[in-house]
């Protein structure tokens, strides 16, 4: 296939689609008149329906393989939910579960946000988002490679020199180099500082659009009001991005029950860092136990349950309001 | 028939530009089959004749997926360009790193390639699993008859069906070292397994460390010491130990496993004989299995355990050779004169019939096809590639390392056993062994090591 | 009567609803550069940028030092002792003969474009419905999709992967188009829906009242009030899709159709070594969508300023 066969097959799927969603506004207009609710599910229609067959569909499925054996073959029952909850290097996968989505979310949005408002307005503003935005541009095939460069350990002994940023900061400052992704519990912590690294990007351009629409008569009158500037962020400034800080809260915890390239690339899930997520890959891609894989599937599903009823009694307040 | 073809191979082998000259007579007959059958008369018509029994494959295409890429990867396209050229077929070869997971759900979900190249028995036995794969045709079991031998062919086979020809090959067997070093300090290559201890302990009192190693790789971190205990189990209980071991007749935390992997502790968990030029013993499990040799250029680290592919890991400008930088002995048995030899290698499984695919396994089966990539690998990248092909012609491998190990392959009095943790199932041979192999290094006890590795074997 | 005219007519209410609304970004910046010009809070905000960028630069300076190098020494020798080479990159952008990275890189820009567009489309539409239309079960509906975030997606790969060979376009553009757009949906549909929510009621209440339709009321008032969602979340999506490799090699099994990612993770060789080739690779890819953040980032703030001046 060459250049211009590809790009005319882009050109056609993208009228093709352009075609359908007239179709769609067409019914939806002739509908309308009729039922304003039926508008409702014509819109909704397409969204639902992929959903439906790209991932309800294969949830239910996993679901369902979760009670069948390694092969799919014999029903066993809560079995592999028992060797889960039994297992001590399971246990150990969930606590290291918990804490990721404990600390990721909360660390990379008070980041995102402090950084936020320190360069809102400043000279450079577009730039300096730029550079805290970076690493979510960047791959986790390069991602991967930049923090070799900075968690690498060699030996402390004549002719050898570091070539992680890290040891060598801790060598100048007089220390002997440390194998930081090895010794637990803490190289946990510093795999959750690449995840930081990249998330705090996606949290700062969020709030950074909520804090610019903050209505200016409300900073005019607490400025008015005298409000010092720790008064301002608290009384003005959370309250007005409330809803936005738990859209980046909520996207950046179920992001992080879902990562499982950086604990993989990094450590392979060795040296007690294994999380829910890499050890779900790890059963049903490599060590090919279907019924384990999707029961630690089905796990993950149930760990973002309380962020999912938070979100809908979040919803209700408001439209309460 | 493979016969003549095997002897016009030598012909245009020893001409030297013979196969050069071919190609570009075989290109240029593209009107049709009826070229070469009709001019066959000049010696370049004469290598497309051992083509001429796969017909004329014109417009047809073959899938190639692997796990093979760059570098390597280019040799392989090179060596299919006869067969291309002589019977007009395509070959479209696609690498891929995530080759082992990818391949299986490819295989499930009823998308697989034509031919994959399959680096594990285990692997194997999964996708004949999946009911996707195909048996091979009468012609590539002869070849491996032929050329392999049974042991060979049992690896490529499961459940007594025989399904993919072995490709390429390595020799695991092998520890690194610096000929000069051995010179200079008047250190002799070790004939026995004890002599080994004796060389490492002789080394150690000069307040060196004699071994380095590493196991890092990535999620398959660990891997390389389910090789140092495949050897150990292999020199102390003997090969019939080591199939039961390997095929789950006798248990995993069992006597002999035990043993073996102690008796891998005495090296790699000494911390007087590891981790030359790197660190501690815990300093194995980070540093990747790449960087666990380099220290023998530098003189940190004498002694390094690796596969023969582990030659094209030396940055460019290294010697390995017997009289350079670096090189590689066998490692020895208990007995001089035992021969206990572990390695690896791919294997050819077709997940099609078509008559073009059948053609180009069969081609991926010859003699013809060992030396021509033998021949390619050697001028492309220095060599790093052998074939257990019996039919390999020795002279055709530049790289003296690639010389050894193809020589000890086809010694009639080695005792070749496959990597066995490739043979396991992948819930041990590609995660539970791996993972408690590295909890090993780290600090875990053998007693536990082994307890959950046997914990983790699947029922039934 | 507005319904006559192109340019939609807003009531008085309207445009004072909208003004208040999005007016005050100039304003509020004006206040935040007080804020900023504290010395601590520039300390802070400086510290923080070089904290992030740093592992960056370390592999920017690494892509450029020879390959010995980069594995025997630190990156931040190159001050004391500057080697550079352009040969890392010379490699990456010379490998493979028959189809260099230039064909990986169409590739991945057909891959992207739909994969961006379509997803946010429908997420609009669904997203409106989500928030501004009554009808029975949305509830149900909202909470099913938003609550579809959290599948991994490998638990789709299997499944889908079978419908597409079973529906004969396996291996083709079109898997990738379709799988990527639904992995994006509960995302997009959960953010829009959260911006959208923001507008004041009393924007869709007037239209309404003025007899203007849904159809009507979504392209003339919401899309407009929108874009800097729509921008936001396309960034996003971009980064989501140009970076991806697991997708990709699942569903494409060609290099006719595999990106630019995929020949990446190839590039450190089969086993691993050449990282030197890596470091060059990532770098040129990561050009891409960075220019793309750049630019679209600079739409995004003045996409939230022009809503005021639409009225």
């Amino acid at each position: 296939m060459d250049i211009s066969t590809k790009l005319l097959t882009m050109l056609l799927a993208i009228l093709l689609f352009v075609a359908i969603v007239g179709l769609m506004l067409f019914i939806a207009g002739w509908t309308e008149r009729r039922s304003a609710s039926f508008v409702g599910y014509v819109f909704l229609f397409p969204s639902i329906l992929m959903v439906s067959v790209g991932l309800l569909y294969p949830a239910v499925r996993t679901i369902f393989q979760s009670f069948f054996d390694a092969a799919g073959k014999a029903f066993v029952g809560l079995d592999n939910y028992h060797t889960i909850f039994t297992s001590p290097d399971d246990l150990l996968v969930l606590r290291n579960t918990v804490l990721w989505v404990v600390v990721t979310p909360f660390v990379a949005t008070a980041i995102g946000l402090l950084y936020a408002i320190l360069v809102d307005g400043a000279r450079g503003e577009a730039f300096a988002k730029a550079l805290i935005f970076l690493p979510m541009a960047i791959s986790m095939v390069a991602a991967s490679i930049i923090w070799k460069f900075v968690y690498e350990f060699r030996p402390d002994q004549a002719g050898v020199k570091q070539i992680g940023l890290l040891n060598q900061v801790v060598v100048w400052l007089g220390g002997s180099p440390q194998q930081w992704i090895v010794n637990s519990p803490w190289n946990t912590f510093f795999l959750i500082v690449v995840m930081i690294w990249i998330q705090a990007g996606f949290a700062m351009t969020i709030l950074s659009a909520a804090i610019k629409a903050i209505p200016d008569d409300i900073i005019e009158a607490a400025r008015l009001d005298g409000v010092t500037a720790i008064g301002m962020f608290r009384f003005v400034t959370l309250p007005s991005i409330r809803p936005s800080l738990i859209v980046v809260l909520t996207t950046i915890g179920i992001g992080t029950l879902k990562v499982f390239d950086i604990v993989r690339t990094m450590t392979g899930g060795n040296f007690n860092t294994n999380v829910v997520a890499n050890e779900f890959y790890t059963q049903s891609f490599r060590a090919s136990n279907q019924g384990l894989g999707s029961a630690l599937a089905v796990l993950l599903f149930v760990l973002v349950m309380p962020i999912v009823v938070y979100n809908i009694r979040q919803l209700r307040a408001s439209e309460a309001r | 028939m493979s016969s003549k073809r095997s002897s016009r191979t030598l012909a245009a082998v020893s001409g030297g530009l013979g196969l050069a000259l071919a190609l570009a007579a075989c290109s240029s007959g593209t009107s049709g089959g009826t070229t070469a059958a009709t001019g066959g008369t000049t010696a370049a018509s004469g290598e497309c004749a051992a083509f001429a029994a796969y017909g004329d494959l014109t417009g047809k295409k073959v899938d190639v997926y692997t796990g093979i890429v760059t570098p390597e990867d280019q040799p392989y396209m090179d060596s299919y360009k006869p067969f291309e050229d002589c019977t007009h077929a395509k070959v479209n070869y696609v690498g891929d790193k995530a080759f082992e997971t990818q391949i299986l759900v490819r295989a499930k979900a009823g998308n697989p390639p034509d031919i994959a190249i399959v680096p594990q028995p285990g692997l194997l036995a999964q996708l004949v699993a999946t009911g996707a794969a195909k048996a091979a045709p009468k012609a590539v079991a002869d070849n491996v008859d032929k050329f392999w031998g049974a042991d060979w062919k049992s690896y490529g086979s499961v459940g007594g069906k025989f399904y993919a020809a072995p490709s390429g090959a390595s020799v695991k067997s092998l520890v690194w070292y610096s000929p000069k070093e051995f010179t200079d300090n008047g250190y002799k290559v070790p004939t026995t397994l004890d002599e080994m201890m004796a060389l490492t302990q002789k080394i150690a009192a000069t307040g060196k460390k004699p071994w380095c190693a590493g196991i890092g790789s990535g999620e398959a971190t660990g891997w390389p010491i389910t090789d140092w205990m495949e050897e150990m189990i292999l020199r102390l209980s003997g090969p019939e130990v080591y199939d039961q071991w390997v095929t789950h007749k006798i248990a995993f935390n069992s006597a002999a496993p035990t043993a073996a992997l102690d008796a891998v502790g005495a090296y790699l968990k000494n911390d007087k004989f590891v981790n030359g030029g790197l660190g501690d013993v815990k300093s194995i499990a980070t540093t990747t299995f790449q960087d666990g040799g380099l220290p023998i250029l530098d003189g940190t680290c004498s002694l390094h355990q690796m596969a023969s592919f582990y030659a094209s890991n030396f940055p460019k400008g290294t010697k390995v050779a017997q009289d350079g930088d670096v090189f590689a002995f066998y490692e020895p048995g208990v007995k001089a004169s035992d021969h206990p030899v572990e390695g690896g290698g791919e294997f050819n499984l077709a997940f099609s019939d078509r008559p073009e695919v059948q053609a180009f396994q069969t081609y991926l089966s010859t003699d013809l096809w060992a030396n021509t990539k033998a021949k390619i690998s050697s001028t492309a990248t220095g060599g790093g590639w052998i074939s257990a092909n019996k039919g390999l012609d020795v002279a055709n491998l530049t790289n003296p390392i690639d010389k050894l190990s193809a020589t000890i392959l086809q010694d009639p009095k080695t005792i070749f056993r496959f990597d066995g943790s490739d043979q396991m199932p992948a819930a041990i041979g590609s995660d539970a062994f791996w993972k408690q192999a590295t909890a090993w290094i780290t600090g875990q006890s053998t007693k536990d090591t082994v307890d959950k590795i046997e914990a983790a074997w699947p029922k039934s | 009567m507005s319904t006559v005219t192109p340019q939609v007519d807003l009531t008085p209410e309207q445009r004072a609803a909208l003004v208040k609304k999005s007016s005050s970004a100039g304003r509020a910046a004006s206040i935040a550069r007080k804020k900023a010009t504290s010395p601590i809070a520039s300390g802070i905000a400086v510290l923080l940028a070089v904290l992030w960028t740093i592992p960056t630069f370390g592999l920017l300076l690494s892509s450029i030092r020879p390959e010995k190098a980069i594995k025997t020494t630190g990156w931040w020798t190159f001050f004391s002792d500057p080697q550079v080479t352009l040969d890392n990159y010379r490699t990456v952008l010379s490998t493979e003969g028959a189809s260099g990275l230039g064909s990986f890189f169409i590739n991945s820009i057909v891959i992207t474009i739909p994969a961006v567009l379509i997803p946010i489309c429908l997420a609009a539409l669904a997203a409106y419905a989500f928030a501004w239309i009554d009808f029975r079960g949305r509830n149900f509906l909202f909470v099913l999709v938003f609550a579809l975030q959290i599948v991994p997606l490998q638990v789709a790969l299997l499944p889908l992967l079978t419908m597409y060979v079973k529906a004969g376009i396996g291996g083709t553009f079109w898997t990738l188009w379709l799988s990527h757009s639904a992995f994006a949906l509960p995302l997009a549909i959960f953010i829009l829906h959260n911006f959208m929510k923001e507008i004041p009621k009393e924007l869709i209440e007037a239209a309404r009242m003025d007899g203007a339709g849904h159809v009507k009321i979504f392209f003339r008032v919401m899309l407009p009030l929108l874009t800097p969602a729509l921008a936001a979340f396309g960034i996003f999506q971009f980064l989501w899709v140009w970076n991806d490799l697991l997708v990709a090699i699942t569903f494409a099994s060609d290099n006719t159709v595999l990106p630019l990612t995929a020949a990446l993770a190839n590039l450190s060789g089969t086993r691993g070594t050449a990282w030197h080739l890596l470091s060059a690779g990532a770098f040129i890819s990561i050009i891409v969508p960075v220019a793309v953040f750049i630019s679209l980032q600079r739409y995004f703030v003045r996409g939230l300023l022009a809503g005021g001046l639409k009225g």
